[in-house]
């Protein structure tokens, strides 16, 4: 079978994984460097991705997408109150957001995709070979849209997604797997965009989740802006500027913020330097960790409703937790690791990388899926109710929560009105009375043969895969025969805009390859030429006067070519400078071993 | 717990959960009831740790992680036999909803068992009503308020210690049931046995739900 990789998607950072001699290992990039930024910006070449995306956040701000996560399966409507805080615009078709990058609207699941191809990429140069088949992580509290946006985004990228799998459930994995831990453990995963606890039981390789809850919109990103919210005031108070009215400076303020709030997990105190702008100075504030804390205080405190939500579906006391394992940047923070260990009793765990450990959990999945390891098991479960509305505007559940996958429940139908040919199905996803407090996630018309009122039986089978994703099958129950029933989502993307969108991508990629060719080619004919300068400039008088100026005439064409967009011209013209140097360069060699024989004894040299 | 036919080489399926012939998975059939499922007695009283194994076990056989490399048809098998067995263990887990469902399963009835309160605590529990939906409309802060809680609290202890009573009897109900099928009689004197428990424990069943959901309703009032 061919190699499965695993992916963690993250708000902020992303990861490739992969599994050798039944050891998970992160793919590096040729710096070493394991985490890709989450950034997609729109440059002058084209799309760009990850850590040169990064630099054009303050450059280019409304030409740069970071946290792209907190858009996927959602609608304009749900992040309305956070819109002044992205630089980037946005807009909704069809329920699902739209983002502006120059001239076109990307959906989230597109720019998820750029991300992941650049993980493929990754993954494919440093294993020398094509990569088509993936796991992907997502949070745990993520709803069925969610996932489904997360698919499409593989889909695009040209992966097959095998399996959606929970971040802090794919943590366990690689904790199980590395300390053989038997017990129960809770896993507090809290990065940049969302909040998950999962809590499960480990005994002879299950790994049994026995519940699960979170925050899908709670991070490290909640703390960065209220530190920006607090420098944008403090700004405005002492040097009568409004920096939101610039999104670059803005930008910048957020970084620079966040940097503090890093270092200041270390440090007990540190100074913030903000560049004002239009040449007004700067302004510089010491902040100390104290106040960082009591600052955020509210933010983090947040993340322990889930924790206590958690052990009462599973059951369990504080007490009965045997090992807390901390998962994602923002648990690097002293105050989050007080909570806590206030909360559970005990210190956590934080032996294990907490930015890469989701991503080698994937890879574990990924092992067990292609058959490699067979000695774990993951049970994992739903994290949210699974419900249909029935009258009145209420919610009848069907599957509920912390229900172990897969699960399935089966419900009858009826007509009410003589020769009715349709029952609509509207089906939802929350923990709340009614259907306008939970959320929509799909309706459909159920087809009925025209009968007397209450003759048609169909039976409606819900069930929700390994994935976390439902899927909708029909009986009729008088005929034995199923019906294929198209589900139209409420926060998705249809499969023929999926379908198109993996079409464009394709597209592009040609485009991209191209673009990529000519840029490779650029910097290889600017090294051609100084080399070849540099060449002449050294060894110059050792040939002959007409082919010196045969090489510059060379050097001097490549030149011209070089900021042309044929990359195969500036190869051609590259080629040719090559010839014309040759004998140059043989000369150059053959002094430079004459020179360096001299003075040595014959004995050094063989 | 299988068909009796291969559905891939349609020779007869011997082995529990596999074909013998081409080892194809089989699916569990819709007539499978979960203790069955489980390969667990039809008993009230289960050892959790051997029904955790047993889960475990088939977990092991039937979850979706390991059909990746299979045909789609095995796959679709895999999928809905871990769902089955997920359910089963989810009502064979809880002994309360084990014993509901064996219930189900014996005397043929709809599936949830209609909750209602026991006749001698039925003017109480309308008094209940009364003082719980007076302190909802009270102000909290107030002597009155307070007096209310404090009384709320008073039956909301009381009906726990019903309740615990009730899951006493059940548990009574539950060994005598066990007891019964063990002795395997069909003898008239057996029969009437049978339905003495399983009427009893229907009432039970029912009081019980009804108090654990005022129970409920009181605690998040009161909270
Ligand atoms: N040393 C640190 N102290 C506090 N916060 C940190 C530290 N390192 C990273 N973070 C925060 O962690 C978040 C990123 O965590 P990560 O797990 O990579 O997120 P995600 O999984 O959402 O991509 C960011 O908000 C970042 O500011
Ligand atoms: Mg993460």
């Amino acid at each position: 079978m061919a190699r499965i990789v695993g992916i963690d998607l993250g708000t902020t950072n992303s990861l490739v994984a992969y599994m050798k001699d039944g050891q998970p290992r992160i793919v590096p990039d040729r710096n070493g460097r394991t985490m890709v930024p989450s950034v997609v910006a729109l440059a002058d070449n084209g799309l760009i991705v990850g850590n040169s995306a990064k630099e054009h956040l303050t450059r280019n701000p409304e030409r740069t997408v970071y946290s792209v996560k907190r858009f996927m399966g959602k609608g304009l409507a749900d992040i309305q109150n956070e819109l002044t805080y992205f630089p980037y615009h946005l807009t909704e078709t069809g329920g699902v957001i739209r983002i502006r990058l120059g001239q076109k609207n990307y959906s989230p699941p597109q720019i998820s995709a750029m991300i992941l191809k650049e993980l493929k990429l990754r993954a494919e140069t440093y294993l020398g070979e094509s990569i088509t088949k993936a796991v992907i992580t997502v949070p745990a509290y993520f709803n069925d849209s969610q996932r489904q946006a997360t698919k499409d985004a593989g889909l695009i990228a040209g992966l097959e997604v095998l399996r959606i799998i929970n971040e802090p459930t794919a943590a366990a994995l690689a904790y199980g797997l590395q300390k053989n831990t038997q017990g129960t453990i809770a896993v507090y995963d809290f990065g940049g965009g969302t909040f998950d606890i999962s809590i499960l039981k480990l005994k002879d390789g299950i790994f049994e989740v026995l519940a699960t809850n979170g925050d899908t919109h709670l991070g490290g990103d909640d703390v960065d802006r209220m530190l920006v919210d607090l420098f944008v005031s403090e700004i405005q108070e002492r040097e009568a500027v409004d920096i939101s009215d610039y999104p670059d400076h803005l930008q910048a303020v957020r970084l620079e913020v966040e940097r503090a709030k890093i270092r200041l997990s270390d440090e007990l105190k540190t100074e913030i330097a903000i560049e004002l702008p239009e040449g007004r100075g700067r302004f510089t504030r010491a902040l100390t960790r104290d106040q960082l804390e009591s600052l955020v205080m509210s933010v983090i405190e947040r993340t322990l409703v889930p924790c206590r939500m958690a052990l009462k579906d599973a059951g369990l006391n504080p007490k009965d937790i045997d090992e807390v394992v901390l998962v994602g940047g923002s648990t690097r923070m002293p105050l989050v690791r007080q909570l806590v260990e206030a909360l559970f009793g005990k210190p956590p765990h934080c032996h294990l990388n907490p930015d890469e450990v989701v991503a080698l959990g994937a890879a574990v999945q990924a092992d067990i899926l292609s058959g490699g390891t067979t000695d774990m098991l993951l049970l994992d479960v739903t994290p949210l109710s699974l419900g249909i509305e029935t009258m009145g505007g209420v919610m009848s559940s069907l599957i509920r929560r912390n229900t172990t996958i897969p699960a399935s429940a089966k419900e009858m139908f009826t007509t009410y009105v003589d020769g009715q040919t349709g029952v609509d199905i509207h089906i939802l996803q929350g923990e709340r009375e009614l259907v306008k407090d939970n959320r929509s996630l799909a309706r459909f018309r159920l087809k009925v043969p025209p009968l007397p009122a209450g003759v048609p039986r169909i039976e409606v089978t819900f069930l929700i895969d390994a994935n976390g994703i439902l899927n909708v099958t029909a009986t009729d129950m008088r005929t034995s025969q199923s019906q294929s029933i198209e589900v139209k989502p409420s926060y998705g993307l249809s499969d023929t805009e999926v379908e198109r969108m993996i079409e464009d991508s394709f597209k592009f990629a040609a485009e991209d390859v191209g673009a990529r060719k000519l840029i490779e080619a650029r910097l290889d004919a600017e090294s051609l030429i100084k080399t070849i300068d540099k060449s002449l400039a050294e060894a110059g008088h050792l040939v002959a006067r007409e082919e010196a100026d045969t090489i510059r005439i060379a050097s001097s064409q490549l030149s011209t070519v070089k900021d042309g967009t044929d990359f195969r011209a500036i190869r051609a013209r590259m080629a040719e400078l090559e010839q014309a140097a040759k004998h140059l360069n043989a000369v150059m060699l053959d002094d430079s071993l004459k020179r360096g024989l001299q003075g040595k004894k014959v004995s050094d040299v063989s | 717990m299988a068909r009796s036919m291969c559905w891939h080489c349609q020779s007869e399926v011997t082995g529990e959960y596999f074909c013998e012939r081409c080892v194809k998975v089989q699916p569990v059939s819709k007539e499978t009831d979960y203790f069955t499922c489980l390969g667990v007695p039809r008993r009230l009283t289960l050892d959790p740790k051997k029904l955790e194994a047993k889960f475990y076990e088939l977990s092991r056989t039937f979850h979706p992680d390991f059909y990746q490399t299979k045909s789609t048809a095995e796959q679709t098998i895999s999928l809905s036999n871990a769902a089955v067995l997920n359910t089963a263990y989810r009502t064979l887990r809880d002994p309360i909803q084990r014993a509901e469902y064996l219930l189900a399963l014996e005397t043929g009835s709809v599936k949830d068992i209609r909750t209602s309160p026991p006749a001698d605590l039925f003017e109480e529990i309308l008094e209940l009503q009364d003082t719980l939906e007076e302190y909802r409309t009270s102000d909290r802060g107030s002597d009155q308020g307070h007096q209310l809680r404090a009384a709320l609290q008073a039956e909301q202890e009381g009906l726990e210690r019903r309740k615990e009573e009730m899951e006493s009897q059940l548990r009574q109900l539950f060994a005598d049931w066990d007891k019964l099928q063990d002795t395997g009689e069909a003898t008239s004197p057996a029969r009437a046995e049978r339905n003495r428990i399983l009427k009893q424990m229907r009432d039970l069943l029912s009081h019980r739900t009804y108090i654990n959901n005022i129970v409920n309703d009181l605690a998040a009032t009161i909270a």
